[in-house]
């Protein structure tokens, strides 16, 4: 099975719940798709990493043949193209590599060119296949970085567990696409309760099955976050506490269910009613 | 607007503006300006430009610039400009000189009376691919 990890608020606990699900299955796949912010490999820790660069390819126009007649200039939705003074300009980092601009020149003067955007780790730990996707410094699309980790983790039987990028941007879109369930992580706040409900509308539209994490839960204390799961129907898979321990070990880059047999039981609790939700 | 400030031959200013009017106050935005004035120092005559890529997801700036350019402006005043419109507008040799505010006309005025400066800051482009 394949699990999208996601939240709509950054920082409740995606990275802590994805690491520690990989980490009680069996043998599992983990990939970080929060490609601007990549920090799983840090508790993983992974052996053996191999790099590939991903590329994408962006439009070079051979001046000998172009008339500057504007018609990629003006079919660019993205604004990529700029014409001036006999010679085509060409903003790579907004261009979203269609590839649309050498099919409308009429003079065939557009060739496209390979350019690196970022990186794609792989690595493993224990039984653990560690994919990390990471964009250059400067660069403003990742998706296609996240189109290759998934490409990578769907050549692999094992178990898959996908740690998104927070938000529903159309990075959180790609990362929960092929996904066969999507586990909402959520903390007590009025804005990861809001943020809950963005990205519990996003799976919806995807049409995906979804279950809640509740993460650092006080006790006794009003949880926005359960407020809108039980109003919403969302199934609430775990509840785990606003703990010291468990905070400690994460701030130490430790897989606490790897650490202490306590947290162990409590992943694969979770990890057992996902395995019955997706069926 | 006779006096020149030393600038001989006639040109085309182009200037963001707020609202489709002459005495319209500068837009602080390039690429997300409603509209763009554009003056012919020979004739004297503005023309107001609406921009069409004003609500564009992304390179509202590259827009501009190649509006400008097409227009044939050589002239821009400007609050502000991004850095891909920046490299835009100076690979087709447009000069980009510096408005804070006020209006387009008293801009235009200042510039030809030569009380204008260069613009030599650049915003960096906030593209998202959301």
């Amino acid at each position: 099975m394949r699990v999208a990890v996601f939240s709509g608020k950054g920082g409740t606990g995606k990275t802590m719940v994805s690491v520690n699900l990989a980490a009680v299955s069996r043998s599992a796949v983990y990939v970080d798709c929060d490609v601007e912010e990549p920090n799983g490999h840090l508790y993983f820790k992974p052996d053996g990493v191999v790099r590939e660069t991903v590329t994408v390819l962006v439009p070079r126009a051979d001046p000998e043949r172009c008339d500057g007649c504007l018609e990629c200039v003006r079919f660019c939705r993205f604004h990529a193209l700029s014409y001036s003074l006999d010679r085509l300009m060409v903003f790579d980092d907004v261009c979203h590599s269609c590839g649309g601009c050498s099919v409308v020149c009429p003079r065939e003067a557009i060739s496209e060119h390979e350019r690196g955007i970022g990186t794609v780790d792989t690595g493993r730990s224990g039984d653990v296949v560690v994919h990390t996707g990471t964009m250059d410094i400067g660069e403003a699309i990742g998706l296609p970085i996240i189109g290759r980790l998934l490409e990578k983790a769907s050549a692999e039987d094992d178990d898959v567990f996908i740690d998104c990028p927070p938000g529903s941007s159309c990075m959180a879109m790609e990362s929960i696409k092929d996904a066969d369930f999507c586990i909402l992580v959520s903390e007590p706040t009025v804005f990861g309760a809001h943020n809950l409900g963005m990205v519990a509308e996003l799976a919806r539209v995807f049409g995906k099955p979804v279950g809640a994490v509740l993460n650092k839960v006080i006790e006794g204390e009003e949880d926005p976050s359960e407020r809108f799961c039980i109003e919403n129907g969302i199934p609430i898979l775990a509840r785990i506490p606003f703990d010291l321990e468990l905070g400690r070990l994460c701030s130490e880059t430790t897989i606490a269910s790897w650490a202490d047999t306590g947290y162990e039981r409590m992943f694969r609790d979770l990890l057992e009613r996902i395995t019955e939700a997706v069926g | 607007m006779s006096a020149r400030g030393g600038q001989e031959d006639n040109m085309k200013i182009v200037v963001p503006i707020e609202n489709e009017t002459e005495d319209s106050n500068i837009n602080p935005s390039l690429g997300r300006a409603p509209y763009y004035l554009l003056y012919d120092t020979e004739t004297e005559a503005a023309e107001i430009i609406a921009n069409t890529s004003k609500d564009s997801p992304s390179g509202a700036g590259v827009a501009a610039a190649q509006l400008m350019i097409d227009a044939g402006a050589e002239v821009l005043l400007t609050p502000r400009c991004g850095d891909r419109a920046y490299a835009a507008l100076k690979g087709a040799g447009i000069k980009i000189m510096l408005l804070p505010s006020g209006t387009a006309k008293s801009g235009i005025a200042a510039y030809l009376e030569g009380g204008l400066s260069e613009l030599d800051t650049v915003v960096k482009g906030h593209h998202g691919a959301h």
